[in-house]
């Protein structure tokens, strides 16, 4: 089981405030492992939206091959950002954490970003290929604007661990996994959020239907859909394989991992697109039991369940600040002073979908025509 | 002293050369007869011998030759009438008085081989071993990692979809604010998909089976789905279909057979304008797994009036289909021919897919067909299929297991992308040892769309005395004791329509509650687990190897 902890904002805040709600949901052996995804960032990334970040760990040896690699590309590094450590008991360090980030090369600098995210993808396979076999360099993230940060631990002593209540460190959207690891040996890269193209999702549960959908992403020739070292990585890759590549509209995420009976696809005015949608992504519908949180590159964050709601989920807030959480305690400590009465628990059919800039909530029912 | 010529028996069978030996106990039987009455080969017959005792009566004994005239059964040991072992007379005895004893050491074909002609027979196989399909386990259970669901209380959907599906790059589709439509301008083909049951009835013919047999599976299915709500298909066998049943709504269930003796298609093909429902698909047989590479054979004494009507023969002919279509030229050019001309005949509405049999080119075959845009499925049919006649070596030693073919043509679709899009049919030895449901869901999980059942069916519905022992076989004889492979009315009698509908039903609704307790615990309940091979174990690391799932021992 893991702790989600979604924030979105009009203001940048500081990821402690993630934290803090993980702590309070937090409940018997949690704790092996936490992972942050930030974005629309603030403090010293505010004037640097354009560059691509490159976020990652990495050894001694590991930093010189991906300075080399980076070099060779054509990538410049305009700016870097490391967190000052304090060690804590319990947490073995790793030798560089980082946020770096960079110009494109010159060569593509003025191209469309459709490419550009091409490209930037293609450099994190890489580097993530040469350093996965000693382990030398992890790579979560290279995308403008998005920084992740990952790390195996209690999530509190994590945060500790990486300073985060003393660093300049604030965005607009914040995601947090506190992870239960239950499955496998621990491994960062198995550490939620996942991230692609500006897609990232976060989610818990088990996902039974991993291998048929994992066949099924590696199977349609996109870069990206490698890894899977956790079950609940095929969710982004499906978010962006529905929006980016399909380039079908967010709710229909909802339609494809869930989709409805014949007898309520005949209530919707779109009944002939989504039986269609049914057959041809029938191996992307899960059974459950998940939560997924996410957000898409224009700053939406939404929240959808399995058709049999088998994990909780919340969303609540105040206008200009929204949290998505996996249980109410974590909401109470993001956003107190709220209405809890107007606080939205999803149920089968919906997807709570919390626009940009945390402006509005509204809750998107399958059903609805 | 009788001449030696009279003492030579070495022309003779004795009954330890055949397979059955008949055990008749003359202190049980009463003579009734009801078991020489009913004997489909007349293997056993009333008889009439001289038997001398020796008695003694009285405190001292005084033995006493008496001979007296007795009634007896007894066995022939004609080679034309040997016993079958099919047990009809077991069944008719009132006093457990006979039973056939299957003789290991018998010297059958040595007999019946002769001449240079190789035996025929039909029904089952000689294979009492158990397939790979019993030896896998599901081992991928829910329980506290992720919570189980409940086979009973939550909602499933035991469907799977039979027809070609579009890719979804390829799906017209166009997004006005954010809400989707079908793009009807662009002209785009989508082809014609259905939704039934995961498991089919496969290909039994008119003919092959009797006319209360085949009503019986005919009733079932229109119940099952107009009543249960259970949409399960029948596939109707190369052999025509009855004229009513073609005009009828009904034919919407059915899945009308193709293969190279087109037998009644002249009529199928004459009465599509008056079809009020387009059929289920259309099957174009290019080959069967109990008999690879041999056509179809149904034997002489099988065709009478009713069945040469249908099929438009003459009565008492052998008919033959050959093992190709006589305009078959190639996968590349004929069969996509043959493809495309069906599909235009009910208007492109209906799904058109080949049966092969189970083979190591069977890839070739699926890649030919994954880019063919009509070709709707493939449909697989492995070693330990039933068949109404074949010659016994190929029964036996012809053909390929399904479980393998099955899953490495489904890791050739997964490479390609194209899994979802080309549905396989798998079918040869399912429910073998009577597990139907756990067969099916092994080979759904190792990447079937769909499985086709013929052989159980028949065996389960019509309570066929046929086993993995070579029991009875009599299927391409048309004596079947049973009444369920015949054209004889004397014999088809035997069997009640009504009776095998209603076990039709049963069967089907069983497996349908068994696929949900098999799918329950895997944690799958909306969508067909299809290739959720994670779920699936073997106890055999070279299978576990070959198959590409987990050893577990």
């Amino acid at each position: 089981m893991c702790r989600l902890a979604a924030i979105t904002s009009k203001e940048y805040f500081s990821p402690i405030e993630n934290i803090l709600a993980l702590e309070t949901m937090k409940e018997g052996h949690d704790g092996s492992g936490l992972g942050i995804t930030l974005k629309d960032l603030g403090g010293e990334f505010k004037d640097l939206k354009g560059y691509p970040i490159l976020s990652g760990i990495c050894s001694k040896e590991g930093a010189k091959i991906l300075d080399d690699y980076m070099d060779k590309s054509g990538f410049k590094l305009i700016h870097v950002w490391t967190p000052k450590i304090r060690h804590v008991k319990g947490i073995i360090s790793h030798d560089h954490y980082f946020a770096r980030v960079y110009d494109y090369p010159s060569s593509i600098k003025h191209n469309h970003l459709h490419e550009k995210e091409d490209l930037l993808v293609n450099v994190r396979l890489t580097l993530r290929k040469m350093g996965e076999s000693n382990q030398s360099i992890f790579a979560f993230s290279f995308y403008p604007d998005v920084i992740t940060l990952k790390e195996v631990g209690d999530p509190l002593q994590l945060a500790e661990f990486f300073g985060l209540d003393r660093e300049n460190l604030k965005a607009k959207i914040i995601f947090a996994q506190g992870r239960q690891n239950t499955n496998y040996a621990i491994y960062l890269y198995a550490c939620h959020p996942f991230f692609i193209q500006g897609y990232c999702s976060m989610t818990n549960g088990e996902n039974t239907a991993f291998v048929p959908i994992r066949e099924f992403l590696m199977s349609r020739g996109f870069p990206g859909y490698i890894g899977y070292n956790s079950d609940s990585e095929v969710f982004t890759h499906i978010l962006h394989y529905t929006v980016r590549q399909l380039r079908l509209p967010l709710t229909y995420y909802k339609d494809i991992i869930t989709p409805l009976k014949e007898n309520e696809i005949e209530t919707r005015t779109d009944s002939d697109v989504l039986r269609l949608i049914k057959q041809s992504l029938r191996p992307l519908c899960i059974d459950g039991p998940n939560v997924v949180i996410g957000f898409t590159p224009d700053g939406t964050c939404f929240m959808v369940h399995d058709a049999k709601k088998l994990r909780p989920g919340v969303v609540g807030g105040i206008k200009g600040k929204y949290a998505l959480m996996s249980e109410e305690c974590g909401l109470d400590s993001a956003i107190p002073k709220r209405d809890k009465s107007k606080d939205i628990f999803p149920m089968k059919y919906d997807m709570v979908i919390v626009g940009p800039q945390a402006e509005e909530v509204r809750v998107w029912n399958q059903l609805q025509n | 002293m009788e001449p030696a010529t009279k003492l030579d028996y070495n022309h003779q069978l004795s009954l330890k050369e055949l397979p059955y030996i008949i055990r008749w106990r003359d202190d049980r039987c009463t003579r009734c007869g009801r078991c020489t009455a009913v004997c489909p080969v007349k293997a056993i017959e009333p008889s009439v011998k001289l038997q001398r005792t020796v008695t003694s009566e009285g405190h001292i004994p005084t033995p006493l030759a008496v001979r007296r005239i007795v009634h007896v059964i007894e066995q022939v040991t004609d080679i034309d009438r040997y016993c079958t072992g099919c047990g009809a007379c077991t069944l008719v005895c009132p006093n457990d008085a006979i039973e056939p004893e299957y003789n290991p050491q018998n010297k059958f074909l040595l007999y019946k081989n002769k001449g240079g002609e190789g035996y025929k027979r039909g029904g089952r196989r000689n294979d009492p071993s158990i397939s790979t399909l019993d030896r896998l386990k599901f081992t991928r259970i829910s329980m506290l990692t992720d919570p189980a669901l409940d086979a009973g209380r939550h909602e499933f959907r035991v469907r799977t979809l039979l027809g070609r599906i579009l890719p979804p790059e390829e799906l017209p589709l166009i997004s006005v604010n954010g809400k989707l439509s079908v793009d009807k301008d662009k002209g785009k083909f989508i082809p014609p998909v259905r939704e039934i049951f995961p498991i089919m009835i496969g290909s039994m013919s008119v003919g092959a089976l009797s006319p209360p047999m085949w009503e019986g599976l005919a009733m079932g299915v229109a119940y099952l789905n107009e009543v249960e709500g259970l949409p399960v298909v029948m596939a109707t066998g190369e052999g025509g279909v009855p004229p009513r049943l073609l005009k009828s709504r009904f034919l919407k269930y059915f899945i009308l057979q193709i293969a190279s003796g087109y037998f009644g298609w002249d009529e199928i093909i004459h009465t599509i304008p008056e079809m009020v429902e387009d059929p289920a698909a259309i099957e174009i047989k290019y080959g069967q797994g109990a008999k690879p590479g041999d056509g179809g054979l149904l034997m002489a004494q099988k065709v009478l009036k009713l069945i040469a009507s249908i099929r438009g023969v003459p009565q008492f002919v052998d008919l033959a289909s050959p093992p190709t279509h006589q305009t078959k030229y190639s996968i590349e050019e004929a069969v996509a021919k043959m493809i495309q001309s069906m599909s235009m005949a009910w208007g492109f509405r209906v799904p058109v897919y080949p049966k092969i049999s189970g083979t190591k080119t069977a890839r070739a075959v699926l890649n030919n067909l994954a880019r063919n845009p009509y070709a709707s499925a493939l449909s697989i049919d492995g070693e330990d299929g039933g068949t109404g006649a074949a010659y016994n070596v190929s029964m036996d030693k012809m053909g390929h297991p399904i479980a393998s073919n099955i899953r490495e043509c489904y890791l050739d679709l997964v490479k390609q992308g194209k899994q979802n899009e080309l549905p396989l049919i798998a079918a040869g030895g399912i429910a073998k040892k009577g597990n139907l449901a756990a067969n099916a869901a092994a080979l759904i999980m190792l990447g079937a769309s769909i499985v086709s059942v013929g052989k159980y069916i028949m065996q389960a519905t019509a309570n066929c005395f046929g086993d993995e022992y070579n029991r009875c076989n009599l299927c391409n004889t048309g004596k079947c004791p049973r009444g369920i492979t015949t054209q004889d009315p004397k014999l088809y009698r035997r069997l009640d329509s009504d009776k095998v509908a209603e076990r039709v039903v049963e069967v089907f609704k069983a497996a349908n509650v068994e696929l949900k307790k098999i799918f329950a615990p895997m944690g799958r309940s909306t969508e067909l687990p299809i290739g959720m091979s994670d779920g699936l174990s073997v106890d055999d690391k070279a299978m576990a190897e070959r198959l590409e799932i987990s050893y577990a021992c």
